[in-house]
């Protein structure tokens, strides 16, 4: 019986060798191993055998089964690697075809400045505000020491709709209507960023619309100085850590003293140049300290409290960044233009 | 303000510093300066010559052949100007010079005649044509008698000076003057000022009086009105200088009278008038409000209709000028003109003002007024012109002035202390740093310790508080020299506003769905305001808002809708072969009930978008796809997925939109915008091929946003999902269908999504499939397939009931 295992296992081992498919070994394993397989058949003669023989011819009946098995289970695993390897072969692609198109949306460009400007100074303790685009009188040019009949309202000559309303000529009422919530109890810092209208006749450097963003800081203790570290973080930020500033005196109703702030030419490095027409210094905002009477307007006691104030064009700021040569550009709307910056 | 920078220096030791050094310094100190030119490009080899003599060129009619001494030697030149003439000191390009736009003069041949050099124009050396008397305008310069022979002509006529251009703010009416730009140069170079003379011989024979007295019946808008009357002028052109500074300063040199007071004007920042005296027509002067439809033909030849909001200077009868703004062509100053009384007043800055932007007349009067003039400089300045007059027309000063005299001329009195301005500043300077910058201002002060008080020159009208002082000490000081700190202020948590978060999260989302974010203007025209307005907004909205005064029909109403400017956008790219557009905008619209506003209009936030072309390019294996309905549907249902907002549909129609292909757009039944396609003919007219909208007010999504959601727990139990098609009639909407089978279902049924649409041959005629995918699933326990299949059929007797609908097998 013994010599009759050693021959069906050797037999089964030559089959399973030279079997090519999955299926052959299926049957192979029926053939053998099933119910009604030769092993099956031989191990039934098995009761025929004397009590001594019985675990002798046992064990090699294990033997010759394991043996089966892991030839089966060998050869299995190296044909499926095989269909494998036959499938991953034709499944192969041609990677450099075009993948299927995402419609691209994205930003405007004065939108991305403006986020940006905005991150900036929230990361600086500030809250961002807005405000009416149709303003009164009152808080777009009275709350902020522009009286009627003041000669610095034709710097804005404005739109109006009424005697008492208008489009806000600048963002700054926006800064007024905080002071008057705060009720004159709570320093704060606040952005403000917006369209504002003012009569110009549209052309490459002027917009009867265009965006604004002002900053109002009011507390204890405010300094001119603490005015200039702010502006010289923001344009480091904004501009590059290599770009110096430099203030000037200027003249806005709603500060005393007032500023307007520079920075050094990117393009020749403060050399002087056609970008900046040779100084060395390119005009990017103004500012100064919060008018007594605009503080007082505001319900804040201007011998207790003061405040710095500054705004800036996000239009002049993305034509000095980027280089847009046009401001009407913002506003055309092309998709040319568009695409250009949706990634700024 | 163009500050010539020679005749700055004749009150102010300007040292070493080049014009542009000086600009660069007055700049950082304050007044902003534009642009230093030059009076005219270099020339050279340009001198003064004699001409001799002066005959018409043989062969030529226009030519003269002139014989000109220029000192060394003398010239054969050939001349066309029809000024020139035996006698005359001209200026002369002698050959191998080089004139403005390097023209080089050459020996020439004229018909036949030698020429060896030119004689020159102004305009050929160089100087810009609106400031060359009229009277030469076509013809050479000539030289006043005294011009040496030889000499160089440029410094002579001043060629060389520089011109700051000051940009000079609202505040600093005292730097509209030389003798203010003087003081602010002095502060900033630490030098004293030199002043003009005033004092002038007058004629004691008589006095003013006798010729003339003022009254003033409005007191409170002309404070001071003083007269000098000067007799026997003799009009001529003023002297060479004068005219050179003039020009540097931008204005025209027209005689010596009219000079003079320009000249005056810009030195002292005063203006004044001269009146030909004997054209005056009485020796009285009433200055009043004018009266409503009075006229006055002003100097440049205009009809003014005058309202009393005018001041106006009379003779007693009628106005014979508009006080501080132009003076009256009658009795202008004129080559005839013997003796001339001269104006110098104090008139209020607001009625100067109103009446310039009545009349569109600014002049370089009413610019001084308008920002107010200094009350102390009102009579040097007349003083001045009277001894200019005495030196350069010959005039006969009479003794006295004829005054009205109401004006303040108390100077301001503003306390300072060190302790203050450091706080402020964030400086550090000592009280001696303080007290030198007063004086580098020439402003009198008296110190007390720290403390200062401080008298401020009535020529600075613009310092009246601390703060204006501590701007002068700060800039004096230099804002360069101010330290770098940062707020001490404990401050606040700063950020975002729910609100503010949620336009940008909307904004990512279309934007990740493809659109493109634009900027349009709010203020558009009469079509485009009344295009395209979603129907809530119809509703609430009287007419739309419009401007008082337009500066055109472009823009004068603010927008209803964002759509019509959008769509503008669409078709400016279309016409750039831009044809495959979405396009997106967030922003406001204004609305307002009434029709005649008395308040401010509801500002709406409202997102708008516009679709046209294609949407999906083709590639390989893959069709194009133009946009459609389901598009652009498709956008907004995302975004109210992702603002996890139920929102409904609707068919309705809506004014511009394609009748059977628009939706309004609901939330908890109130209509939040709509979405379709453009009415066919309002794509015809725009030039556009199909396009599709969505148009949505934001106030209300965000007020249905549940900004923190509590937590649903994530089912633990096995769904099942049921697929189930019905025929239905066409014309009923797949919405409905899936509405019934939401409520018949609930609670088992969790979600409904329509999969399948088909219409066609297997198909009886007017009826369409539509299949649904049902997914059923409880929150605490594994549905039975007999408790689905109960709920199957209840939804399939509903709907076919409902609707008149069967499955489809």
């Amino acid at each position: 019986m013994k010599e009759q295992l050693e021959a069906l296992q050797a037999d089964a081992l030559q089959r399973i060798a030279a079997t090519e498919t999955i299926r052959e070994l299926q049957d192979i394993k029926v053939a053998y191993l099933g119910k009604k397989g030769s092993l099956t058949g031989v191990l039934r003669g098995m009761g025929k055998l004397s009590k001594e023989e019985r675990p002798v011819v046992g064990e090699i009946a294990n033997h010759v089964r394991t043996a089966i098995t892991t030839a089966l289970e060998e050869k299995t695993e190296k044909l499926e690697q095989a269909e494998l390897e036959k499938q991953l072969e034709e499944e192969t692609i041609d990677v450099t075809l075009p993948g299927r198109p995402v419609k691209v949306g994205g930003p405007h460009l004065l939108t991305n400045i403006v986020q940006e400007i905005e991150d900036l100074f929230i990361g600086m303790g500030y809250e961002v505000r807005e405000g009416p685009e149709v303003e009164t009188d009152y808080f777009n040019f009275e709350a902020l020491n522009l009286p009627k009949n003041h000669p610095a309202r034709d710097m804005q000559d404005s739109f109006y709709i009424t005697n008492e309303l208008l489009l806000r000529t600048h963002t700054s009422p926006v800064q007024a209507r905080t002071m008057q919530e705060y009720n004159g109890e709570k320093p704060f810092k606040m952005i403000c960023p917006g369209k504002v209208y003012r009569r110009d006749t549209d052309d490459a450097t002027h917009s009867h619309q265009f965006t604004q963003i002002e900053g109002l800081y009011v507390d204890k203790n405010v300094r001119m100085s603490d005015l200039k570290g702010t502006l010289d973080k923001f344009a480091k930020k904004m501009f590059g850590e290599d770009r110096e500033i430099r203030l000037r005196p200027s003249f806005f109703p709603f500060t005393e003293p007032s500023v307007e702030m520079d920075i050094s030419c990117k393009v020749c490095d403060g050399k002087g140049c056609s970008v900046c027409k040779g100084t060395g210094w390119i005009e990017i905002l103004g500012g100064g300290m919060v008018h007594p009477k605009v503080l007082e307007m505001g319900g804040y006691d201007p011998e207790v409290y003061s405040g710095f104030a500054f705004g800036m064009g996000p239009e002049r700021i993305a034509m000095l960044k980027y280089g847009v040569n046009d401001i009407r550009n913002f506003y055309a709307n092309d998709i040319r233009f568009l695409k250009q910056y949706h990634k700024a | 303000m163009l500050v010539s920078y020679n005749w700055l220096k004749k009150y102010v030791d300007l040292g070493n510093l080049t014009p542009e050094e000086l600009a660069a310094k007055i700049t950082k100190s304050g007044i902003e300066v534009e642009g230093v030119e030059y009076v005219a490009e270099k020339s050279t080899n340009v001198v003064v010559g004699y001409v001799e003599s002066c005959e018409k060129h043989p062969d030529a009619d226009k030519l003269n052949l002139c014989q000109v001494d220029v000192g060394e030697e003398k010239l054969q030149i050939i001349c066309g100007a029809p000024n020139v003439a035996q006698g005359q000191k001209v200026a002369v390009a002698k050959p191998g010079a080089v004139l403005p736009g390097n023209f080089k003069i050459k020996k020439v041949k004229l018909r036949g005649i030698e020429s060896n050099g030119m004689i020159c124009s102004l305009k050929e050396l160089g100087i810009e044509e609106k400031y060359i008397p009229t009277d030469i305008a076509d013809g050479i310069f000539v030289f006043p008698e005294e011009a040496t022979v030889g000499e160089p002509v440029d410094e002579l006529l001043n060629l060389n000076d520089a011109v700051l251009e000051l940009d000079v703010l609202a505040n600093r009416a005292d730097a509209l003057s030389m003798l203010g730009i003087a003081y602010e140069v002095a502060a900033i170079l630490d030098q004293p000022v030199k002043l003009p003379d005033e004092a002038v011989q007058v004629e004691e024979s008589a006095t003013v009086a006798n010729y003339v007295s003022v009254e003033v019946e409005a007191a409170e808008l002309n404070p001071y009105y003083g007269a000098f009357m000067i007799k026997d002028v003799e009009i001529k052109p003023s002297p060479l200088w004068m005219r050179n500074y003039l020009m540097a300063a931008g204005i025209r040199p027209i005689n010596n009278v009219v000079d003079i007071t320009n000249y005056v004007l810009l030195e002292y920042g005063q203006p004044l008038h001269a009146f030909d005296y004997d054209r005056f027509g009485s020796e009285k002067i009433v200055v009043r409000r004018a009266k409503h439809d009075e006229t006055l033909t002003t100097l440049d030849g205009q009809e003014r209709i005058l309202t009393d909001e005018n001041l106006v200077i009379t003779n007693g009868k009628e106005p014979v000028a508009l006080a501080g703004v132009m003076g009256g062509l009658d009795s202008e100053v004129a080559s005839e003109t013997t003796n001339v009384l001269l104006e110098a007043a104090y008139f209020d800055a607001i009625t100067v003002r109103k009446t310039v932007k009545q009349t569109g007349l600014r002049s370089e009067s009413s610019t001084r007024f308008e920002k107010g003039v200094d009350p102390n400089r009102v009579r040097k300045a007349g003083a001045r012109a009277c001894l200019l007059l005495q030196q350069y027309a010959g005039g006969k000063v009479i003794a006295g002035t004829a005054e009205f005299d109401r004006l303040d001329r108390t100077e301001k009195v503003v306390e300072i202390d060190t302790p203050h301005i450091n706080n402020r500043l964030g400086t550090e300077m000592t009280t001696d740093d303080i007290a030198s910058i007063l004086k580098r201002l020439q402003f009198d002060y008296k110190q007390d310790d720290d403390h200062f008080t401080v008298h401020v020159p009535t020529r600075r009208g613009d310092i009246t508080l601390f703060e204006d002082m501590l701007e002068e000490v700060a800039r004096i000081y230099g804002y360069d020299n101010l330290p770098f700190t940062l707020p001490e202020g404990a401050g606040q948590s700063g950020g975002l506003t729910v609100r503010q978060h949620l336009k940008r999260r909307v904004k990512n989302f279309v934007q990740g769905a493809g659109l493109m974010e634009t900027l349009t203007y709010s203020l558009t025209n009469e079509r485009d305001v009344k295009r395209l307005i979603s129907p809530e907004v119809a509703s609430s909205a009287a007419s739309p808002v419009a401007l008082a005064m337009p500066m055109s029909e472009d823009h004068k109403y603010l927008r209803l809708s964002i759509l019509p400017e959008l769509l503008n956008v669409l078709s400016y790219n279309r016409a750039r072969s831009q044809v495959n557009l979405g396009y997106y905008e967030m922003g406001s619209i204004f609305i307002s009930g009434q029709n005649e506003l008395s308040e401010q209009p509801d500002e709406q936030l409202r997102i708008s978008g516009a679709l046209t072309g294609i949407w999906s390019e083709q590639a390989w294996q893959q069709e194009k796809k133009e946009v459609d309905f389901y598009v652009v549907k498709g956008i907004v249902e995302g975004l109210f997925d992702f603002l996890q907002i139920p929102v409904t549909y609707s068919q309705t129609k809506v004014t511009d939109m394609h009748p059977g292909r628009c939706a309004v757009v609901k939330v908890a039944d109130k209509t939040v915008g709509f979405i379709g396609q453009l009415h066919p003919t309002l794509q015809k007219q725009l030039d556009l091929k199909e396009t599709y909208v969505f148009d949505l007010n934001l106030e209300e999504v965000f007020a249905a946003y549940d900004a923190v959601p509590s937590f649903t727990a994530i089912p633990k139990y096995p769904s099942i999902a049921r697929d189930i098609a019905f025929i239905l009639d066409k014309n009923v909407h797949a919405g409905d269908v899936k509405k019934v089978i939401e409520e018949v279902g609930a609670p088992l049924v969790n979600r409904v999504d329509i999969f399948d649409l088909y219409q066609g041959d297997n198909l009886e005629e007017g009826k369409k499939s539509i299949a649904y995918s049902l997914l059923y699933q409880h929150p605490e326990k594994t549905l039975k397939d007999e408790e689905v299949e109960e709920s199957y059929q209840k939804i399939i007797a509903a709907v076919n009931e409902k609707f008149n609908a069967y499955v489809r097998s």
